[in-house]
């Protein structure tokens, strides 16, 4: 456990001193917290809601409407399509972060003297996940504390936040996001030890984030809406996923294969 | 410290390395010397434990490859042919990563010790980027020596190092050895393999040669004696033939070259007959046969 927490450590001093690395994890939250925050400040207005109706809504997410005025709800609307992007965070953080993690050790030719200490596989790598997932992790947890507290500035009365912080979406923040984490992780650094490029293991550990946006937009475009059972349900299919990743990853995390193909 | 038997290294098709057989006796410097593709990488990374081998068995400070893995590790220390330092942590970050890794207790004693020792000291909290070639390979022999394993595999330890950077590092090795280091060096540098290694092994792929430095040109060539004199002359090259000990004789500029068994023997009764048949002799010298000419008779 300590020497999980030794690498770790050093993928931080190491990784936060790269730019890139550094804007995607500030960047990305702030944008990803004020854009609905925006929307919400713009069209979410008392007058804009003025005429709306729960029955305009669709009627899986009308029921999610319940006990609501139309005005809340009709905010609700609005806000619900972007909830997601707190979701994705926890993916697009971490699949930068990890990307990088075994094959920039691999081009700066730091791995082999790594693989010569006493470190195991499972420490070395489960090091380098929770260097890659914590930060992104206290980053989406963050955002959506700050964009709880904007909700309650920008809304009259507590409904939508009651709504945005109900049960539903915190456990999808609280609980699914780290789980998400973890499958980007997972994948990032599948992908990391068997790429000998920095930039294709980036780009292919970003696919990592289209099933998301593919709920994302389904969600936008009216087809679901996240609802209690969906989240309970993909809460189960991370979690799943997440246990064969881990193992698939350790497995596939050939020392040998690394240190005698890369050229 | 090292035993290896018929140790063996194939990748697919590609035999790396041939069914070595050697030991390194404890505090020794060993080289092991060999072109490129011999296998000389390999076999460090197989002795390391960064690799197994294919087949053959191999026991490192008493801890046998492929069974004992982690404890090989926690008793060598590796140079490996590229420094793979981290380039944006400062040096004191780099080596205190590694002695964490390597279960230090004190940590923060033992970078700063080593640190001194090699003289980083003052440089310590400068990142690794902004280090000149010689002092990323000093950092990297620091960090090797961490966690004082038995063994330390130096692959290529001045490897593009200046002159005076190299000499610091050899007499940095020696020091090592004085502590009672066993020393695993590879290198292409056969003059700086001459003059630390107590014994040499040359391979390519397989063992070609394994012996002390002097043995080895005692195998592979006579001993040969140079006599300068002021003018040398057929008569002489006659005078010196004509002796039942003198294997070969030829006559170069000034110089007779004498091919001889047991000089020390020789020589003088070899000396009487050149000053009795009239020679002026200035000097005599042994030819030293340099250890590049005889790793290239072995492995060519």
């Amino acid at each position: 456990m300590r020497k999980i927490w030794v690498i770790a450590r050093k993928e931080w001093a190491e990784v936060f001193k790269n730019r890139f690395v550094l804007f995607t994890v500030i960047f990305m939250p702030l944008m990803m917290t004020a854009l609905p925050l925006i929307i919400l400040y713009t069209m979410g207005t008392p007058e804009e809601m003025a005429g709306f109706s729960a029955a305009d809504m669709p009627a899986s997410f009308a029921d999610l409407c319940e006990g609501l005025s139309s005005e809340t709800c009709g905010q609700y609307f609005i806000v619900s399509q972007f909830m997601l992007l707190f979701m994705l965070m926890p993916l697009a953080i971490p699949a930068t972060f990890a990307s990088y993690s075994i094959v920039g050790e691999k081009t700066t030719r730091t791995l082999e003297p790594v693989l010569a200490t006493p470190v195991t596989t499972l420490e070395l790598l489960a090091g380098k996940a929770v260097a890659a997932a914590l930060p992104a992790i206290g980053a989406t947890w963050l955002s959506f504390s700050v964009f709880s507290l904007g909700v309650a500035i920008l809304t009259e009365g507590p409904g939508l936040l009651r709504q945005v912080t109900g049960p539903l979406w915190l456990f999808a923040i609280v609980v699914i996001g780290p789980l998400l984490a973890v499958a980007a992780v997972s994948i990032a650094i599948m992908v990391s030890s068997r790429a000998n490029d920095p930039r294709v293991a980036e780009q292919i550990s970003m696919l990592v984030i289209l099933p998301l946006l593919g709920l994302f937009f389904a969600q936008i475009s009216g087809l679901i809406f996240i609802n209690e059972t969906m989240i309970l349900w993909m809460a189960i299919g991370v979690a799943v996923l997440d246990v064969g990743l881990l193992a698939f990853a350790t497995q596939l995390f050939q020392r040998e294969a690394i240190l005698t193909r890369w050229k | 410290m090292i035993v290896v038997k018929g140790l063996t290294k194939r990748f697919g098709d590609v035999l790396a390395v041939d069914g070595l057989d050697m030991e390194v006796k404890p505090g020794e410097i060993f080289g092991f010397l060999g072109p490129n593709g011999a296998g000389k990488t390999t076999t460090i990374r197989m002795l390391s434990a960064l690799i197994s081998p294919t087949s053959g068995e191999a026991k490192v400070a008493g801890y046998e490859v492929g069974r004992e893995d982690n404890e090989i590790r926690r008793n060598v220390g590796i140079l490996t042919e590229s420094p793979g330092l981290y380039a944006r942590l400062s040096a004191e970050r780099n080596l205190s990563f590694f002695a964490e890794l390597y279960d230090v207790e004190d940590v923060a004693g033992q970078v700063e010790r080593y640190l001194r020792l090699l003289g980083l000291w003052d440089r310590r909290g400068d990142v690794a980027a902004t280090f000149s070639k010689g002092m990323r390979q000093k950092l990297a022999i620091a960090r090797a020596m961490l966690h004082e394993p038995k063994v330390l595999f130096l692959d290529e330890p001045t490897a593009g190092l200046d002159p005076e950077m190299a000499r610091l590092v050899r007499e940095f090795i020696n020091e090592l050895k004085d502590r009672g280091r066993t020393i695993f060096l590879c290198t292409h540098n056969l003059d700086e393999a001459d003059r630390l290694c107590d014994r040499i092994a040359v391979v390519n792929t397989r063992l070609l040669a394994l012996d002390t430095p002097e043995a080895l040109r005692a195998k592979l060539y006579d001993r040969v004696v140079v006599i300068h004199l002021s003018a040398a002359s057929p008569a002489y090259e006659k005078v010196v033939s004509e002796q039942s000990f003198v294997r070969s004789v030829e006559i170069k500029d000034n110089k007779l070259v004498v091919g001889l068994d047991d000089p020390e023997r020789n020589n003088p009764e070899l000396i009487r007959a050149l000053v009795d048949a009239g020679a002026d002799i200035q000097f005599v010298g042994e030819l030293r046969r340099s250890l590049e000419e005889i790793y290239l008779r072995l492995v060519k």
